[in-house]
C-alpha cells in the first residue's frame, strides 16, 4: 500500500472519450523534473513561470511523441497542493497512453483512482464539507476499479499470473522455511538453482511486457508511412495492400489534424497508413509543405515502407530518403520487379504492386520487423492491454532483477526475500490480491516445520 | 463470600510461568506492590515442553526482552548446558541464538530472582474470580479458591495452558495442567461472566526417556558452539565459556510411520476427542505422518533435560497416542530400541482468549486494568510468553502511574510483530514467532536489540543508568566510526590492489572509500584492517554494528524507506469514540470488521482481514475531516 508516500503520481486526467485535447497530469515533488525531462520547448526557457503554458515537443528518449503545451503549477497553489505539471496533448487515446508511459518510465507512479483528489484534500485544497464527497469518490472508484480490473482480466492472463506468483511464493517459502528451521532445511547450492529459475520467470515477465507493446500495436494499428520518390509506385502499393483485404478499408479522419489515415488489415494485424493523402497527391504544388508534414509523420510512425523503383535503380535521391529514415523500423520494397530485376543493394523485397507479385512477403516482413520475429499471437494470445497491469509486471520484473543482483553479489539468502515478496505483491495487484498470510500458509503446507 | 480475608496490592499477576515472571518483575522493580500467584511454587518458570530457549526468531525475542530489562536472558545465561548460534551462514538479520537449558536449574534460578525481588510477594493458590466494578467495568482485584480477596489496581492474567486444561494420552484423560500440575478450573467461568470470549487451543509434548536406556552410538552427536555468545547484553561473555553437553540426532523411519498409521483410530486427535486447534508449527508425529505421507523419515533431536538427571527429551516426536503405541513407535527409532519412558507424551487442551479483545498495550478493551500475556493470548513458546509478559507488566505499571502505554510497532521489534499479529489478525492456532512474520527484519536483528529497545527499558525504569550510558556511548561510537570509514579514501596503489587480490577481490583503478570496499562480498572490517592508517580501537560489539550497517547499507536504506511509509499510517491514531457507521464511503464488509476490531491506528486498520487500502483511505479522509473540524 503506497497511498501515503509522498511520491510523484501521474495519470491521464481527461476522460476516456476521444477529445480534441487530452491532459496528462503529474503531481508530486518530482513533477517538474519528470516533466522537463521529456519536454523540448519551442523556445529556450530558463525558468518555467508558474501557470504559464509553453509550447514544445514531447519526446521519449529522443523519439518524438507529440506537440504539447506544458504548464507548471507549483505547490501549494495547485489542484493537489503539490508541484504539478500538466501536459496538454493533441489527444487520441493512443498518444496519451504513450505520453503517460513515458512519464511513468521517468519515475512517476500511476495514480490510484481518486488519488489526485485525495491528495488535494489532505493538502487542504478542498473545503471540509467536500470530505464526504472525496471519501465517496475514493470508495466508488475503488469498487469501479476493482470491477473494471477484473473484467479486463483475461482468464488466461490471470492463470498465467497466478502460476508466476505461485512459483515466486514457492521459492520464498522454501528460503523462509530454511531460515526458520535451519536444522531441517539446507540452503547449500540453492542460490544457483534459484538464479536459473528466476531467469526463466524474468523471461516470462519480459514476454508479457513485450506483449503489451505488441498488444497495443495490434489493437491500435501500426502507424506506417510510405516513403519514396515520386512515381516509384507508392499509391499503387497502397492500393495493392488495401486490395489484399477488402474487409476494412475506410477513410479515417485523424483526430487533430487534417491528415487522412487509412486502416489496412494485413493478416492478423492492422496498418494505420498515415498521411496517405499527401503521398497520393505527389503533384502537390506546395511541395515543401507536404515534405515537411511527411517528415513529421515519419517521426511518429512505428514503421516505414521505403518504396524503390527497380527500373531506375537506387538513385542519389533514394539514398537521401533512406538516410532520413535512419533509426526507424523500415522495410525496403523494390517495386516494378515485373519490369526489371531488383538491384542487390540495398536489400529489399521484390514485388510488383501492379501484378501483385510477392505481396504476401510484405505481411511476413512487417510481422518480423515489428514484433522482432516473436509475434506473441502464437503464444496463446496472452496479451496485456491494461497499463496498470503492465506497470505491475514491470515492477515484478524489476524486483526479480534485484534478487538476481543480490545473488550475483554473493549476498546471504535472507536478502533475497524482500524483493521476492515485492515481486509477489506486484503481480498480486493484477488480480487484486493482497499478500496477507499467503507466505505463512505456504510454509506450513509445503514444509514439515518445527522440532 | 461473607467472611473473608483481604489484602491490598498494586498489581496482581495470575500465573508464574515465563510471562508471569517477567510481568511481575516489571511491576515490582518500579516499586509497585505486586503479588504473583502460582498453582505450585515448584512450578515457577517451569519449562513444560522443550528444554531450550531461543532459536530462530525466538532468540530475537529473548534479546529484546533483555534490552527492555527483562530476566529471561540473564537466567538462561546462568543455567544453560549447550549454546548454538543458528543460521550463521546467512545474513546477520537471521542469526539466532539458542541455548539448551538445565530445566530444574532454570526454574530454580528464576524463583530465586523472584524471591529476592523487593515489593514482590509469591503466593501459591488458585485464582478463581475476577473482581470487576463500576460503570466502566474496571478490575479491582481477584479472589482465590481458598476465599481471600486480593485487591489490586491492575491484574495481569498469565495463565498459560492451565485454564480448564486437560491432558490426553490415548483415551487416558486427566483434567490437569502440564506434568500433572493442577489445572485452573474456575477462572474461565469468571472470565466468561465478565464478557471475555474464549477459544480452545491444543498443543503437545513428546515423551521423556531414561537416558541410560538409549544407545547414543546409533545417533549423531550435536555439539554446541566453540565460542559461546551470551543472551543477555549484561552478561560478560567470559563467564559463559563452560563445558557443554551434546544433543543427538536420529530419525523416524517407515516402521515408525506404519505403527502410527495403523493406530490412528486410537489417537485422540484423529479419533475426534480433541476439540482444540493445534499448531502447524511443531505438529505431533501423528500430524506429520498424515500431512506429509511422502516423507520417508522425520528428524529427531534427543536433548538432555538437565545435568543432574538422565531424562532425555525426544524433540520432534510429540504425540497423544495411547501408551502402548507410544512405546512401540519410539522403539522403532535407531538408538531408542530399548528405551524406557520416564514421562509419557501427551496432548494438552486449554482455554485461551481471542486476543482481538485486547488493546496493543495488552489491556482488555472492555475491562480497564485487566491485562493478559502469554499462552492465554493464543501464543505458544516460552519466549513469546516472556515478551508479552514484560510488555503487560510495563503497561500495567504505566497505567497505574498515569503514563502512556509502551507500544512497540512492527518496525521496532519482533515483540511488536508478535503483539500486533496476535491482536490484529485472526488467529486459529497457537501462534509461534517466525522470522518470516517480520517484514522489517533487516532492522530487527538480535545483535542490535539493545540499540533498538534499551532506551524504552530505561524510560520504564527497568534499565540502569550505567547500562544506558554504556549504550549511548556505543551508539555514538558506531555513528562516528561509520562516518570515519565513509570518509576514509584509499588511493589506488599496488599495495592496495595486492591486498585486495590476496582477499580474492577485484583491483581498483580509482580511489575508493573503506566503506565501499566493505560492501564487496567476502571483505570484512578485520580483513581490511591493514588498509586502515589509523584504526579505532573499538569493542567487538561496536565493530559488528559498523560492519553490518556498511556491508548491507543498500538493503538497509531501502528498508528504511519502507519503514517510513509504514510509520506514516501507524502514527495516525483512530479516536476510541469513532462511530464507523458515520464514515461515509466505507464498504460494508470493512465497516463490520472495523466495528468488531476497533483498531488503534490506521496502520493496524489496514492489517485487519477484510479491510483494503481504499477503505483505509476513506477512513483517513474521515479522520482528517474530524481533526480539522475540531
Amino acid at each position: 500500500m503506497n497511498n501515503t508516500l509522498k511520491d510523484t503520481i501521474a495519470a491521464i486526467s481527461t476522460g476516456p472519450v476521444e477529445a480534441g485535447i487530452g491532459i496528462v497530469r503529474i503531481s508530486g515533488s518530482d513533477a517538474l523534473k519528470i516533466g522537463k525531462e521529456m519536454f523540448l520547448p519551442a523556445k529556450k526557457i530558463d525558468i518555467f513561470v508558474p501557470r504559464h503554458a509553453y509550447l514544445g515537443k514531447l519526446q521519449d528518449n529522443g523519439s518524438y511523441l507529440d506537440e504539447a503545451l506544458f504548464t507548471f503549477f507549483p505547490g501549494p497553489k495547485s489542484y493537489t497542493g503539490e508541484d504539478t505539471v500538466e501536459l496538454s496533448c493533441h489527444g487520441g487515446s493512443y498518444l496519451l497512453q504513450r505520453v503517460l508511459e513515458t512519464v511513468l518510465k521517468s519515475g512517476a507512479r500511476l495514480a490510484e483512482p481518486g488519488e489526485f483528489t485525495r491528495r488535494a484534500f489532505f493538502n487542504g485544497r478542498l473545503e471540509l464539507d467536500q470530505a464526504e464527497a472525496v471519501a465517496d469518490l475514493i470508495g466508488a472508484s475503488n469498487e469501479a476499479a476493482l470491477k473494471l480490473s477484473l473484467s479486463q482480466l483475461d482468464g488466461r492472463l490471470s492463470d498465467r499470473i497466478k502460476k508466476l506468483r505461485e512459483e515466486i511464493l514457492k521459492e520464498t517459502a522454501y528460503i523462509e522455511a530454511a531460515l526458520d528451521d535451519p536444522e531441517h532445511i539446507d540452503l547449500q547450492g540453492y542460490s544457483d538453482i534459484l538464479y536459473i529459475k528466476l531467469s526463466e520467470l524474468k523471461d516470462q515477465l519480459q514476454k508479457l511486457i513485450d506483449g503489451f507493446q505488441q498488444g497495443r500495436l495490434l489493437k491500435e494499428g501500426i502507424r506506417t508511412v510510405i516513403a519514396g520518390r515520386p512515381n516509384v509506385g507508392k499509391s499503387s502499393l497502397l492500393n495493392a495492400l488495401a486490395g489484399m483485404d477488402r474487409a476494412i478499408v475506410s477513410p479515417y479522419p485523424g483526430t487533430t489534424r487534417d491528415t487522412l489515415e487509412e486502416l489496412i488489415r494485413l493478416g492478423s494485424f492492422t496498418l494505420r497508413m498515415v498521411d496517405t493523402a499527401g503521398i497520393r497527391n505527389t503533384s502537390d504544388p506546395v511541395e515543401s509543405l507536404g515534405v515537411d508534414r511527411a517528415k513529421k509523420e515519419m517521426e511518429k510512425a512505428d514503421l516505414a515502407f521505403l518504396v524503390l523503383d527497380a527500373v531506375s535503380g537506387f538513385t542519389k535521391e533514394d539514398e537521401e530518403i533512406l538516410k532520413s529514415l535512419s533509426g526507424m523500423k523500415k522495410i525496403i520494397i523494390w517495386n516494378k520487379t515485373d519490369l526489371a530485376e531488383a538491384p542487390i543493394e540495398p536489400e529489399g523485397i521484390s514485388i510488383s504492386a501492379k501484378t501483385g507479385k510477392n505481396m504476401e512477403q510484405i505481411t511476413k516482413n512487417v510481422s518480423d520487423i515489428i514484433f522482432d520475429q516473436k509475434l506473441i499471437l502464437s503464444d496463446a494470445s496472452i496479451i496485456l492491454t491494461n497499463l496498470r497491469h503492465k506497470e505491475a509486471v514491470s515492477e515484478a520484473l524489476l524486483a526479480l532483477d534485484q534478487v538476481c543482483l543480490t545473488i550475483q553479489n554473493g549476498m546471504p539468502e535472507d536478502l533475497y526475500l524482500p524483493d521476492l515478496l515485492n515481486a509477489y505483491g506486484a503481480l498480486g495487484k493484477i488480480s487484486g490480491e493482497q499478500v496477507g498470510d499467503d507466505l505463512i500458509n505456504k510454509i506450513f503446507s509445503d514444509f514439515c516445520m518445527g522440532k | 463470600m461473607d467472611q473473608h480475608y483481604e489484602e491490598n496490592y498494586d498489581v496482581c499477576v495470575v500465573g508464574a510461568g515465563h510471562a508471569g515472571c517477567e510481568a511481575a518483575l516489571a511491576c515490582a522493580r518500579r516499586g509497585l506492590e505486586t503479588i504473583i500467584f502460582t498453582v505450585s511454587i515448584e512450578a515457577i518458570a517451569f519449562m513444560a515442553c522443550n528444554p531450550n530457549i531461543g532459536g530462530s526468531s525466538k532468540g530475537h525475542l529473548v534479546r529484546e526482552v533483555d534490552a527492555l530489562g527483562g530476566e529471561m536472558g540473564k537466567v538462561i545465561d546462568k543455567t544453560f548446558i549447550q549454546s548454538k548460534m543458528l543460521n550463521t551462514s546467512k545474513g546477520p538479520a537471521v542469526h539466532s541464538l539458542r541455548k539448551q537449558a538445565d530445566k530444574a536449574e532454570y526454574s530454580k534460578a528464576m524463583r530465586l530472582v523472584l524471591e529476592n525481588q523487593e515489593h514482590l510477594t509469591i503466593r501459591q493458590g488458585e485464582v478463581c474470580e475476577l473482581l470487576i466494578e463500576g460503570e466502566d467495568h474496571h478490575i479491582v482485584g481477584v479472589s482465590s479458591y481458598t476465599g481471600t480477596i486480593y485487591r489490586a489496581k491492575a491484574v495481569i492474567l498469565c495463565t498459560g495452558v492451565y485454564l480448564n486444561a486437560r491432558c490426553l494420552t490415548g483415551s487416558a484423560i486427566t483434567n490437569t495442567g502440564p506434568n500433572g500440575l493442577m489445572a485452573a478450573n474456575h477462572l474461565s467461568d469468571s472470565m466468561l461472566k465478565a464478557g471475555i470470549t474464549l477459544n480452545r487451543f491444543k498443543t503437545g509434548t513428546p515423551a521423556r526417556m531414561d537416558g541410560r536406556t538409549l544407545d547414543y552410538s546409533k545417533m549423531i552427536p550435536q555439539p554446541g558452539d566453540e565460542r559461546v555468545v551470551p543472551f543477555s547484553f549484561s552478561t560478560d561473555p567470559e563467564t559463559v565459556q563452560i563445558e557443554q553437553v551434546p544433543c543427538y540426532l536420529t530419525y523416524t523411519n517407515e516402521e515408525t510411520h506404519r505403527i502410527i498409521r495403523e493406530n490412528l483410530d486410537r489417537s485422540p486427535l484423529y479419533g475426534g476427542i480433541i476439540e482444540g486447534t493445534g499448531p502447524r508449527y511443531c505438529p505431533s508425529i501423528e500430524d506429520k505422518v498424515v500431512r506429509f505421507p511422502d516423507h520417508e523419515r522425520h528428524q529427531l533431536f534427543i536433548e538432555p533435560e538437565g545435568l543432574y538427571t538422565h531424562e532425555m527429551y525426544v524433540d520432534g516426536m510429540s504425540s497423544s497416542m495411547p501408551e502402548d503405541v507410544q512405546i512401540a513407535m519410539y522403539r522403532t527409532v535407531p538408538g531408542l530400541e530399548n528405551c524406557k519412558i520416564v514421562r509419557n507424551a501427551y496432548a494438552i487442551e486449554y482455554d485461551c482468549i481471542d486476543a482481538g479483545q485486547l488493546r496493543l498495550s495488552l489491556e482488555f478493551k472492555e475491562i480497564p486494568g485487566l491485562f493478559a500475556a502469554g499462552q492465554i493470548n493464543g501464543s505458544s513458546g516460552y519466549e513469546e510468553a516472556a515478551a508479552q509478559g514484560i510488555m503487560a507488566g510495563i503497561n500495567a505499571a504505566n497505567k497505574i502511574f498515569g503514563k502512556d502505554p509502551l507500544i512497540l510497532d512492527r518496525s521496532e521489534a519482533y515483540i511488536g510483530v508478535l503483539i500486533d499479529d496476535l491482536i490484529t489478525k485472526e488467529n486459529h492456532e497457537p501462534y509461534r514467532m517466525m522470522t518470516s512474520r517480520a517484514e522489517y527484519r533487516l532492522f530487527l536483528r538480535q545483535d542490535n536489540a539493545d540499540l533498538r529497545l534499551m532506551e524504552y527499558g530505561f524510560a520504564n525504569g527497568l534499565i540502569s543508568e550505567e547500562q544506558i550510558s554504556g549504550l549511548r556511548t556505543r551508539r555514538e561510537q558506531i555513528k562516528q566510526e561509520i562516518l570515519r570509514l565513509k570518509n576514509l579514501y584509499l588511493a589506488p596503489s599496488d599495495r592496495l590492489n595486492e591486498i585486495l587480490s590476496s582477499l580474492g577481490s577485484d583491483p581498483v583503478k580509482n580511489g575508493i572509500s573503506f566503506a565501499s570496499l566493505l560492501t564487496r562480498p567476502g571483505l570484512t572490517y578485520s580483513s581490511l584492517s591493514s588498509l586502515d592508517p589509523s584504526p579505532s580501537h573499538l569493542s567487538e560489539r561496536v565493530i559488528e554494528q559498523v560492519e553490518i550497517e556498511l556491508k548491507y547499507s543498500g538493503y538497509i536504506e531501502r528498508q528504511k524507506k519502507q519503514v517510513e511509509a509504514f510509520k506514516h499510517l501507524e502514527k495516525k491514531r483512530i479516536p476510541e469514540d469513532i462511530d464507523y457507521n458515520l464514515v461515509s464511503g466505507l464498504r460494508l464488509e470493512a465497516r463490520q470488521h472495523l466495528i468488531r476490531q476497533r483498531p488503534e491506528n490506521l496502520g493496524q486498520a489496514g492489517r485487519i482481514a477484510g479491510v483494503n487500502p481504499a477503505d483505509v483511505n476513506v477512513l483517513h479522509v474521515y479522520l482528517m475531516k474530524r481533526y480539522k473540524a475540531q
